[in-house]
C-alpha cells in the first residue's frame, strides 16, 4: 500500500479516540482549591475531572446565580454521528480514491472544526451571562453592568478569586493529529503523483 | 518499717549525683536553642514527617501531633463524649459506649499501638486501651475515627494493653488488678490464690480488622503491668510484667515492695492459639459489649456477647513462664531483633535486660527456680542477658532506635538514658521537665524503629509554661537521637495525662486518608440522598426529620406541626461531597450536643421541644460566604393541638 494511502487511513482511525478521550477541559483554581476542580468536555458529555467536580462547581456558581451545568448538551446527540460519519467518508476516500480527496476531507474536517468551537463559545457565553435574577452574590464591571462568569475559549483567564484554565485535552490532540496526517498524506501523495 | 527507711536513702544517695549531672546537661540544652528551632521548624504550608498518636490519659481520648512541629491536628474521642464531634451524644455513635455496666461514657486511655504487617507498621488501624472499665478501641486511620469498641471480660483496670503482634494476629489486654474469676461476692482479705489475673488474646481479622476474644489465659493473681510481642525468633511470644506477686490486696505501696524479685510472664501465645484451635479451652458463660461503626452505614451497633474461652496455663505445658525480674517492674520492652527483654524494676536503679535465646536454652534444660502455682519460675542467671548498672532512679520504659541503643525514662531522677545493647554501658543522659513515662520513638513497637526522634511524656511541668491555675499542661518533649548525644528540640503541651504514644512516618498514612464519604454509599436508614426525598414522618409522638444540607441551607428549612411532648429526631444528611466541608446543626434547648456532620454522612440527634413558640436551629460549622443564613424554624403547638404537619423549602406555608 501507498505510504500515503497508510497516512491517511491512520488519521481517519486517530478520530475513533474522541469516543474515549476527553476533547478539552475547563479548571478551576482557587485559594479554598489548591487541587483545582474542573470539568473534562467529551463528544457526548460533561464529565468530572475529580470525583463530584461538576456538583461542587454547581454549588459554588449558584451564590452568583450561575445555571447549573447541564449533563447532556442537543450537540453532544449530533457530534458522534457526524465523528462516525466523518470516519467512514475518511475511510472511503482513503481506500477508493485519490489523494486531492484527502484535502477535501482536512478542509471540511477544518470546517467542522471551526463551527464546533463557535458553538462551543456560545454555550460558555450563555453560561456565563445568563444569571438568576434573585442570585445571592451581584458583582458588577467598573461600569455598573453585571460581571460575567464566561471561561475562556482557549486560555487562562480570571473571574473573581478564581483562575479558569480552559486547554484541549488528549483526545484533541489525537483529533488534530489525525487532521495533520490527512494533510501530509496529501503531499506525500502529490509527491507520489 | 526498717526496710523503707533503707529504700529512701538508697534514692536519696543517687538523686545528688543525678541532679548534679541534670544541671549541667541543661546549660548545655541552652546552647543548642537555635539550632534546635531550625529543627522543629515546619514552614508555612509544609508538611510535618511523622504523625504522633499520643494517648489522653484519663480524657479518655487519643491527640494527634505532627513532629517534628509539635502542632495539634485532631483529638480524636475514643472512650469520652465529645460535643465537639458529637461522638457519644448522636444516636449514631452512643452505641460505642456501650458496656456490660450499661453506657460508660469516659474512660482511661494508656497505650496506643499501630497495626502491623511482617514487623512494620502498616498504617491501618490505631488500638488504644481504656484502662478502667476494661475495653479496647479501634481507630481506623483512613478516617481518624474510632470504629470498634470490645470491652473485656474478667479483667479489671486493662493496663498491659493494647500491644499488637507483628502481624496483627492479637491485640492483648492484661489485667493489672487481679479480681474474682468469675466474680462473687467474698472477703477481700482472702485476695491471696483466690484472686485471679486474665491475659485476653485478641485476634484481630486481617481483612477488616474485626476484633474478637480468642481465649484468656487466667493466671495466678499477681498485677499485670505491660507487655509488649516478641518479634523474629521471639514472634510467638508475649511478655508481661508483674508487680503484687505478693498478692496483697491493701496498702500494697508497703505489701506489694517486699519481694526482691517480681516476674515477666512469657507467653507462647502460638502454643494456647493451637490448643485453642485443637478444642482446649473452658467456654465461659461472661457478658461483655462488642461495639462496630459502619463507614456504610453511619452507624454503631452494640452486642452483647455471652461466652469467652478462658485457659489455665498448666493445661498447656511449655506454654507458660515467669521470668523472675527485679523489684516490681513496670515497663516491659522488647528489642526490635526480639532478642533483649528489658524489665524496667521501678523500685531498682539496675535495668534487667534478660535474652530470649537463653531462656529457651533454661527451658530446654529445665533449669527452674520452683513454679508459681504450677506455672515454672526459670532460674534468674541463667536467662539474665545482662544488667544496665546504676542507670538512674525509677527506670519506667524503653525503647530502641533500631542500631542497637535502648532509650530508658527514669519517673524519680526524671531524664532520658540512653545505654548499649549488648555492652550495657550508658552512653548519654539527658534531663527531662519533669517525671517522665512512657518514651516514643516512631516504629517503636516493631521491627523497624525510625529512630530519628523520640519523644518523652512528662507527668508535671511546673515551671515550663505560663500557669494556668492548679492545673498545669501536661507536656511531651523531643528529643533528637539521630547523633550520639540526644538533643532536645521542642516542648510541647498535651492533652490530660500522656501515657504512652505511637509514632508513623506520615506517608504512611497521610495518602490513604479519606476526604469525603461517597453519598450513593451511604446506607444510614434515615439517609435522603436528594431534597426533593426530604420529609416529615410523624408516628406517635416520635416526629422524624429527614433532613438535608448543602451549601447554604437546610431542607426543609420550616417545619411546623410539631407539638410540645413530642419526640423529634433530626436524621440530617450533609449532601456535599467536597473535601473538607462539614456541616453542622444545633436546635435551641435540645438536650445533647450539636451535630458535625462530614460529607456524604447522616447523622441524628434528638430533641424534646419543651415550649410553645417558634424555634430556631442553624449551622454550627462556618461553611460558606452564606454559612449565617444556612438556619431555619420549627413551630411548636401545644401538646393536643391539630397544627398540621408540613415543611418546606423556598415557598410559602399554605
Amino acid at each position: 500500500m501507498k505510504k500515503s494511502k497508510i497516512l491517511m487511513f491512520v488519521g481517519v482511525l486517530l478520530l475513533g479516540s474522541l469516543f474515549v478521550l476527553p476533547l478539552w477541559n475547563i479548571s478551576l483554581e482557587a485559594p479554598q482549591y489548591p487541587e483545582a476542580i474542573g470539568m473534562n468536555i467529551h463528544i457526548n458529555k460533561i464529565a468530572d475531572m475529580n470525583p463530584s467536580d461538576i456538583k461542587n462547581i454547581n454549588i459554588m456558581n449558584h451564590y452568583v446565580g450561575m445555571k447549573d451545568i447541564p449533563e447532556v448538551l442537543p450537540e453532544f446527540k449530533i457530534f458522534p454521528y457526524v465523528i462516525i460519519a466523518m470516519m467512514i467518508l475518511g475511510l472511503i476516500i482513503a481506500f477508493k480514491l485519490n489523494y486531492k480527496w484527502y484535502l477535501a476531507w482536512f478542509i471540511v474536517m477544518c470546517l467542522l472544526g471551526t463551527a464546533g468551537m463557535y458553538d462551543f463559545y456560545l454555550w460558555e457565553y450563555d453560561y456565563g451571562h445568563t444569571l438568576r435574577e434573585n442570585a445571592a452574590i451581584k458583582f458588577q464591571n467598573p461600569d455598573g453592568t453585571p460581571l460575567a462568569y464566561q471561561p475562556p475559549l482557549l486560555g487562562t483567564k480570571t473571574i473573581l478569586n478564581f483562575v479558569a484554565h480552559s486547554y484541549p485535552r488528549s483526545g484533541a490532540y489525537l483529533l488534530f493529529t489525525g487532521m495533520l496526517l490527512s494533510l501530509i498524506a496529501f503531499f506525500q501523495g502529490k509527491k507520489g503523483s | 518499717m526498717k526496710n523503707i527507711f533503707k529504700k529512701a536513702l538508697l534514692f536519696l544517695l543517687p538523686l545528688g549525683i543525678f541532679t548534679a549531672c541534670g544541671t549541667n546537661n541543661s546549660k548545655s540544652n541552652s546552647a543548642l536553642a537555635e539550632g534546635a528551632a531550625e529543627k522543629v521548624y515546619v514552614k508555612p504550608g509544609d508538611h510535618d514527617e511523622f504523625y504522633a498518636f499520643v494517648s489522653g490519659g484519663f480524657s479518655g481520648q487519643l491527640a494527634v501531633y505532627g513532629l517534628p512541629s509539635g502542632r495539634l491536628f485532631k483529638v480524636i474521642p475514643v472512650f469520652s463524649q465529645d460535643a465537639e464531634k458529637a461522638y457519644g451524644y448522636n444516636e449514631e455513635t452512643k452505641p460505642m459506649l456501650n458496656t456490660s455496666f450499661g453506657f460508660v461514657p469516659w474512660d482511661d486511655a494508656h497505650h496506643p499501638d499501630i497495626s502491623q504487617t511482617a514487623g512494620e507498621l502498616d498504617g491501618r488501624f490505631l488500638f488504644i486501651n481504656g484502662n478502667n472499665t476494661p475495653r479496647i478501641a479501634k481507630i481506623d486511620l483512613t478516617t481518624f475515627e474510632t470504629t470498634e469498641i470490645l470491652e473485656i471480660p474478667n479483667s479489671a483496670g486493662n493496663h498491659s494493653s493494647s500491644f499488637v503482634t507483628e502481624n496483627t494476629e492479637y491485640v492483648v489486654a492484661g489485667t493489672r488488678f487481679s479480681v474474682p474469676i468469675p466474680q462473687k461476692d467474698m472477703p477481700i482479705k482472702d485476695y491471696k490464690g483466690n484472686f485471679k489475673g486474665s491475659l485476653s488474646f485478641i485476634s484481630v481479622d486481617p481483612k477488616d480488622g474485626a476484633m474478637d476474644i480468642k481465649f484468656q489465659i487466667i493466671m495466678p493473681g499477681f498485677n499485670y503491668d505491660l507487655s509488649h510481642p516478641g518479634r523474629g525468633d521471639s514472634h510467638g511470644w508475649f511478655f508481661f510484667t508483674t508487680y503484687n506477686t505478693e498478692e496483697a490486696s491493701t496498702l500494697l505501696e508497703v505489701n506489694a515492695s517486699q519481694n526482691d524479685k517480681d516476674f515477666i510472664a512469657a507467653i507462647n501465645w502460638k502454643k494456647v492459639e493451637a490448643f485453642v484451635n485443637g478444642g482446649g479451652g473452658k467456654k465461659m458463660a461472661t457478658n461483655y459489649a462488642h461495639n462496630v461503626y459502619s463507614d456504610e452505614t453511619h452507624s454503631a451497633t452494640s452486642t452483647m456477647r455471652k461466652e469467652v474461652t478462658v485457659v489455665d496455663p498448666r493445661d498447656i505445658p511449655g506454654a507458660v513462664y515467669l521470668l523472675p525480674t527485679p523489684k516490681s517492674p513496670h515497663g516491659c520492652d522488647v528489642d526490635p531483633s526480639g532478642e533483649y527483654i528489658v524489665g524496667n524494676g521501678k523500685l531498682s536503679s539496675n535495668l534487667t535486660v534478660h535474652s530470649f535465646s537463653k531462656m529457651i536454652k533454661a527451658i530446654e534444660a529445665k533449669n527452674f527456680d520452683g513454679d508459681a502455682y504450677g506455672i515454672p519460675i526459670l532460674n534468674f542467671e541463667a536467662i539474665n542477658a545482662g544488667t544496665v548498672q546504676q542507670a538512674g532512679l525509677g527506670p519506667l520504659h524503653t525503647e530502641f532506635d533500631g542500631e542497637g541503643n535502648a532509650y530508658t525514662t527514669f519517673f524519680i531522677s526524671s531524664e532520658v538514658v540512653k545505654w548499649k545493647l549488648k555492652t550495657w554501658e550508658v552512653i548519654d543522659r539527658k534531663p527531662t521537665y519533669y517525671s517522665v513515662g512512657h518514651l516514643m520513638i516512631p516504629g517503636g513497637n516493631s521491627r523497624k524503629p525510625f529512630g530519628k526522634y523520640a519523644l518523652a511524656m512528662n507527668k508535671i511541668t511546673k515551671d515550663r509554661y505560663l500557669p494556668t491555675g492548679p492545673e498545669v499542661t501536661q507536656s511531651a518533649q523531643l528529643f533528637d537521637i539521630s547523633g550520639d548525644k540526644m538533643e532536645l528540640l521542642l516542648d510541647f503541651p498535651t492533652i490530660g495525662e500522656p501515657h504512652y504514644a505511637a509514632g508513623i512516618p506520615a506517608n504512611l498514612i497521610a495518602p490513604k486518608s479519606k476526604k469525603f464519604y461517597a453519598l450513593e454509599d451511604n446506607k444510614h436508614p434515615y439517609a435522603v440522598k436528594s431534597e426533593a426525598d426530604t420529609r416529615v414522618e410523624r408516628k406517635g409522638n416520635d416526629v422524624h426529620i429527614y433532613m438535608t444540607t448543602i451549601r447554604s441551607h437546610f431542607a426543609p428549612d420550616n417545619i411546623e406541626g410539631i407539638k410540645v411532648g413530642d419526640k423529634v429526631y433530626f436524621h440530617v444528611t450533609n449532601l456535599e461531597q467536597d473535601y473538607d466541608v462539614p456541616h453542622g446543626i444545633s436546635m435551641i434547648g435540645a438536650n445533647t450536643s450539636e451535630l458535625l456532620i462530614m460529607p456524604g454522612q447522616t447523622e441524628t440527634f434528638t430533641w424534646e421541644p419543651k415550649k410553645v413558640g417558634v424555634w430556631p436551629f442553624y449551622c454550627t460549622d462556618f461553611c460558606s460566604a452564606l454559612h449565617q443564613e444556612m438556619q431555619g424554624y420549627v413551630r411548636v403547638s401545644p401538646s393536643g393541638s391539630n397544627t398540621k404537619l408540613s415543611w418546606s423549602l423556598g415557598e410559602d406555608i399554605e
